[in-house]
């Protein structure tokens, strides 16, 4: 049994403003759960992205900044340089990363900055109402693709941890997601890896959490855990594409 | 030796429905009053059949639920 006595110390008592069922609030506390497995909480910067999880600051109970849109991995690099003792994470959707954001989180991976990227891929804009992303699949309808994405007018989902998984730069890239405890015990041990090699100043780490948005989805909490499950693993399978190991 | 149990926080739940799904027992139900944000929370009536597999607490994206220690 893994026991979890209390709500972690990495996060404060307040309440997330996500709506109900949304995968933000598991994914904080894997976050919040590994920084305190680390013991590092009280030497953590947090960089938080734009869209839903804009808001990180008032629930990681460490030191957080807020960067624009897509910036966060140049704003962790910058916040790793200037403190190289400190453990510095940036926290960003799909919309974020890898869209606005394509640029600096390429440029990161490549340089190996020693940073972890916690990539929440919801395959949509959450905040602003759902629109397309970069990661939505095809014939995945949103708010901006009425009819379903199609490749003539929009073109092929991007994988981003296939892709970065191509580059001398990174250390530890993994796919994860936390729609049945057996995938968010997985996600956590994921988690838990890549701020372990921060640590060891081994270099770059990612860990995309596929994730569900169930408001902008326009399903239940139920049934868009089921539709993560039946949809976007096929697309977007799990596990580690690099893992420079011990 | 202390041991462990659950706590829900009924203040924290969004009557999302996973710990429900989660639970192998179906032992969560909904209640039927409701806390301060209008959410009906979960609540666990036969806490002596519950084997603390903390399925409900890993699935719970508001920690609504969590180990409570008791000696
Ligand atoms: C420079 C700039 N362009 C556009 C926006 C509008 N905007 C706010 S959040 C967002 C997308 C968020 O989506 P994602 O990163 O997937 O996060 P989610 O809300 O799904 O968690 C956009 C485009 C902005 N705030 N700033
Ligand atoms: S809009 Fe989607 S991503 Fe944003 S809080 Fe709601 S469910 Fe979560
Ligand atoms: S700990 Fe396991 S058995 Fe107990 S209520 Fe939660 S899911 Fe059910
Ligand atoms: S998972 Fe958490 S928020 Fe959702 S119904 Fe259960 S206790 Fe409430």
């Amino acid at each position: 049994m893994n026991a979890v006595p209390k709500i972690p110390s990495s996060l404060t008592d307040k309440q997330f403003h996500y709506c109900p069922g949304c995968s933000h609030g598991i994914i904080h506390r894997l976050v919040a759960e590994a920084l305190d497995f680390h013991n590092v909480r009280e030497n953590t910067v947090g960089v938080a992205s734009v869209g839903c999880s804009v808001l990180a600051y008032n629930y990681f109970n460490i030191d957080m900044q807020q960067a624009a849109h897509g910036r966060a991995p140049a704003v962790a690099t910058g916040i790793k340089r200037v403190l190289p003792g400190s453990i510095v994470f940036s926290y960003q959707g799909d919309g974020d990363l890898a869209s606005i954001g394509t640029a600096e989180i390429v440029h990161a991976a490549a340089r190996g900055e020693n940073i972890t990227v916690i990539f929440v891929n919801n395959a949509c804009y959450g905040m602003t109402g759902g629109q397309m992303a970069p990661t939505s699949l095809i014939g995945q309808v949103t708010s901006t693709t009425p009819k379903g994405r199609t490749q003539p007018e929009a073109g092929y989902p991007i994988k981003v941890t296939e892709m970065l998984s191509t580059l001398d730069g990174p250390v530890y890239l993994s796919r994860v997601s936390v729609h049945k405890p057996a995938q968010i015990r997985k996600a956590a041990r994921s988690i838990q890896k890549a701020f372990r090699y921060q640590i060891e100043n081994k270099g770059f780490s990612l860990v995309e959490i596929l994730a569900t948005c169930p408001t902008n989805w326009k399903l239940t909490p139920l049934e868009a855990v089921k539709w993560l499950e039946n949809n976007m693993i096929p697309k977007y399978p799990l596990g580690e594409f690099k893992d420079v190991g011990v | 030796m202390k041991n462990l149990q659950l706590l829900i926080i009924p203040e924290r739940c969004k009557e999302c429905g996973l710990c429900r799904d989660a639970c192998p027992k179906q032992l969560l139900i909904t209640e039927d009053n409701i806390n301060s944000s209008g959410y009906h929370p979960v609540s666990l009536p036969n806490a002596e059949k519950c084997s603390l597999c903390g399925n409900c607490i890993l699935v719970c994206p508001d920690l609504a639920i969590i180990y409570e220690e008791v000696s």
